[in-house]
């Protein structure tokens, strides 16, 4: 197939998600919301110290990240299974790979993106500094379309599993840590006042081998799934 | 002159065999109908033919050359409407077609006729999951129409559709197999098409 009629599938798919998800806006505001109240229940259970909140910031903010990305995993393909258009992407002419890539572009783009514009609102509810407040988002930016690539491996390997979503959270949860380690540290390491570019530079490193080899693994785990 | 054909396929799902020792060849023109009894595995054998599932043993080739080695190429020329219809609740139905034509390097000027031939034009703005089970598998069988393919293999395609669509789908097939396509199809009832030979095939298990 020529590339620009794989171009139009790829926009296809990607605008085919992102009108969906819209349409189900529920579907796009519960992480949301779950991430606000995670953050926001932190300070009423460990007390309004502020030294102690500001310390805490960056991992609240990281480990609710995660969990509400965790949240979102299962509307990635389990929609598209059950009313049988993820059996129709399959048979389509072009490089499933692709495809899901757009499908998981389209996913980042309304789970973890409002994630990370809404981070700082949540930060100085725990009394974050704002100079640090940038490493924060760039470390988000570049950490949560992590959590998506590797989610979208555990939502195909458990798609059509009855009982998937625990099991999903037990696929998942420990591929995140080495995001949640250099995503939380970076912010930490900046209030401390150290340089921050070796974790940055790691979260590129995780970014960019996980856009190249999670979307090859979920299109065979999918159609594994399909078998 | 394209050629579809099956030497001893075997398909099995769990530990039961469903299909074994099936073997058909299918030239241009031609209607392949299956038929059998519930659980015999025609759906089984559909997506085995699609490249879904792989099947045990044997091979399934198009034009001497086994679909799994031709991968995107066969993709490329089949239309498959299976049990499931493929439809997104939340998209209107032109908007279902519409993906399902840029997907499948089909022409978009196409889904107005082919919403027009299914009876769907009335409902083209309306999203599908207010459509009724008739409607929505008129909606998946609308796709046929949008994309040129070569080969179509339709899972029990007339299944809740009223008389006068299956007339229609009837007519759809009968020109479709006059271009010289082939068409692969499982249903319970008679169909009566315009095929230039139909081959029958009963599976029981």
């Amino acid at each position: 197939m020529t590339s620009s009629s794989l171009f139009v599938a790829v926009r296809c798919v990607f605008v085919r998600d992102v009108t969906v998800a819209l349409r189900r806006s529920t579907d796009v505001l519960t992480p949301l919301v779950f991430f606000i109240i995670v953050g926001s229940l932190f300070p009423l259970g460990v007390g309004p110290e502020p030294n102690l909140l500001s310390t805490m910031a960056p991992g609240v903010i990281w480990v609710a990240a995660l969990l509400a990305t965790m949240l979102s995993l299962s509307r990635l393909f389990a929609n598209d299974y059950a009313d049988g258009t993820l059996e129709q992407l399959t048979l389509t002419p072009h490089p499933l790979t692709t495809l899901v890539l757009a499908k998981i572009m389209a996913h980042w783009l309304l789970t973890g993106l409002p994630l990370v514009l809404i981070s700082p609102l949540l930060a100085l509810q725990l009394n974050f500094q704002y100079e640090n407040m940038g490493i924060l988002v760039a470390s988000l930016l570049l950490g949560t379309p992590v959590l998506s690539l590797i989610g979208s491996v555990g939502a195909a390997l458990t798609l059509g599993l009855r009982g998937g979503g625990v099991l999903l959270s037990l696929l998942v949860l420990p591929l995140y840590t080495p995001v949640l380690i250099f995503g939380a540290g970076a912010v930490s390491t900046h209030a401390l006042g150290m340089d921050v570019e070796a974790h940055l530079s790691l979260l590129a490193a995780l970014l960019v081998l996980s856009v190249i080899f999670t979307p090859w693994v979920t299109a065979i785990a999918l159609r594994i799934s399909l078998d | 002159m394209n050629r579809f054909e099956t030497s001893k396929v075997e398909c099995v799902r769990g530990d039961r065999p469903l299909v074994s020792g099936l073997s058909f060849s299918l030239q241009h023109g031609e209607l392949l109908h299956i038929v059998g009894r519930n659980g015999s595995g025609k759906t089984t054998l559909l997506r085995t033919l699609c490249g879904l599932s792989r099947p045990n043993a044997g091979q399934i080739r198009w034009n001497s050359t086994d679909i799994h080695v031709l991968g995107d190429d066969y993709r490329a020329l089949l239309a498959y409407v299976g049990h499931a219809n493929g439809v997104q609740g939340d998209l209107t139905a032109a908007e279902n077609l519409h993906v399902a034509t840029r997907l499948n390097n089909g022409t978009d000027t196409l889904v107005k006729g082919a919403l027009e031939r299914m009876g769907l034009t009335r409902f083209a703005h309306l999203p599908t999951k207010v459509l009724s089970q008739g409607q929505r598998r008129r909606l998946a069988l609308a796709r046929l129409l949008v994309s040129k393919k070569n080969l179509w293999i339709l899972d029990e395609p007339f299944a809740g559709l009223d008389a006068d669509s299956v007339a229609v789908m009837e007519d759809i097939l009968t020109d479709y197999l006059t271009r010289g396509c082939m068409v692969v199809v499982t249903s319970h009832q008679k169909i009566a098409c315009g095929a230039k030979a139909t081959q029958h095939i009963t599976l029981d298990s």
